[in-house]
């Protein structure tokens, strides 16, 4: 692929992005069509993948609004399939330690399990390394005044802004921004450009999930009823949620929140689903203490 | 046997469509923000936290997975013998064999297909 407007790393960031986007396409495609099925309207369909930003929450919101869940409870699911992105921010923060508050901002919102995983792993490679970035966790403050000084120096921001322009493409104002982000004064120098090739993944994640997601709205808007396609939902949960019954206690914790849910669907409220999530993860919880005690 | 089928679209209107994105949204852009923002005053996640997290997903997933595949019919035969729950378990196969999520879906609803459209009940 030739992207010669971007800088090297972001253009590594997007070749690294290539083989995930094969699974955000259907998975977009399936989110579409679902929130046009459910009787959303299509721009409610495609502005879900833009403000939430977040297959899995998105497909079960939309479920849950197709059988008039109450809001609360639609809410609060959608909020809880996104908790386990605590995980991924507390993992990326040392690497993220210099960004100015704005651009961590920026970097967080399009924060997914696919762009986690690659430059979690590009991170730590480089770490070990070099032996710097987890190990200087300490170093948060310095970090951050780091980042707010290489903000103001004039001829630092001319400099980096000269090298990243084409990286901030694809929006205005963002420039600035990346310009004063820039590592290029960092002493440890390792970290030049991590923001860059975190984008190049991430960004390019985003734009395909929110195109495949307007194509399914296209789609689902001419489909017949018949086809079942709402099935499509369950389908990508269960593709997401086999991998994650990984060992004993997982699996004791998926059977055990399935079978609570199955049992539970008469309860008012829908009050099934919360209740089933939190037996599932105390049921994980405890298989767990009896495994290890 | 028919299930019985939820209603098909939403009656809630787009007052309360966009209420549901917009909270979601916001809450879902602090959990991604947390640690990243926070890094220097919290560093880590406590480690209570982090084990009850790990099993988020597969508490989550299996709750809204099980209950869209099993519809509990008058008796076991119907239950198993539901075009959702066949063509389920065909897809979780698939899922288990590949981890692929394309494939899970076009499995699944290829079976769905077969079983309500090509086989004569």
């Amino acid at each position: 692929m030739d992207l010669p407007r971007l800088p090297q790393t972001a253009r590594e960031g997007v070749r690294a992005s290539l083989p995930l986007l094969v699974g955000v396409v259907p998975f977009g495609l399936v989110a579409g069509v679902a929130a046009v099925d459910a009787g959303l309207s299509p721009v409610a369909a495609v502005g879900m993948s833009v403000v939430v930003f977040a297959g899995a929450a998105q497909l079960a919101v939309i479920d849950l609004l197709r059988t008039d869940t109450p809001l609360v409870v639609v809410i609060l699911t959608g909020v809880v399939v996104n908790l386990r992105m605590l995980m991924y921010s507390a993992s990326l923060a040392p690497y993220f330690q210099q960004y100015r508050a704005r651009w961590k901002a920026l970097l967080a919102y399009f924060l997914t399990d696919q762009a986690y995983a690659v430059a979690v792993a590009r991170y730590s490679e480089a770490s070990v390394d070099t032996d710097t970035g987890a190990d200087e966790q300490v170093d948060a403050d310095a970090g951050v005044d780091r980042g707010e000084t290489a903000g103001r120096d004039p001829s630092v921001d001319r400099r980096a802004d000269g090298d990243c322009r084409g990286a901030d493409g694809d929006g205005p104002g963002v420039t600035a921004e990346g310009a004063a982000t820039d590592t290029a004064t960092d002493p440890d120098g390792v970290d030049e450009g991590r923001d860059r090739f975190y984008l190049g993944v991430a960004v390019s994640i985003w734009a395909v999930w929110v195109c495949a997601t307007a194509v399914g709205v296209g789609l689902g808007r001419g489909l017949p009823d018949t086809w079942g396609l709402d099935f499509a939902v369950p389908l990508v949960f269960l593709a997401l949620l086999v991998p994650r019954l990984e060992d004993r206690s997982t699996t004791a914790a998926g059977v055990a929140a399935g079978a609570v849910a199955l049992a539970a669907t008469g309860l008012p409220y829908h009050l099934g689903l919360p209740v089933a999530a939190v037996v599932g993860v105390g049921v994980g919880l405890a298989a767990e203490g009896v495994r290890t005690s | 046997v028919i299930d019985p089928l939820p209603p098909a679209t939403t009656s809630y209107g787009p007052a309360a469509v966009w209420g549901v994105i917009v909270a979601v949204g916001v809450a879902t852009f602090c959990i991604r923000l947390s640690f990243i923002y926070l890094f220097g005053r919290i560093d880590r996640v406590p480690p209570a936290v982090t084990r009850a997290l790990r099993y988020v997903p597969a508490a989550v997933l299996a709750a809204l997975v099980v209950p869209a595949v099993v519809s509990v019919e008058p008796s076991l035969t119907g239950t198993l013998t539901a075009d959702r729950f066949l063509a389920g378990a065909a897809a979780a196969a698939v899922a288990w064999r590949t981890e692929n999520v394309t494939a899970t879906i076009v499995v699944g609803l290829v079976a769905l297909w077969v079983l309500r459209f090509a086989v004569p009940v």
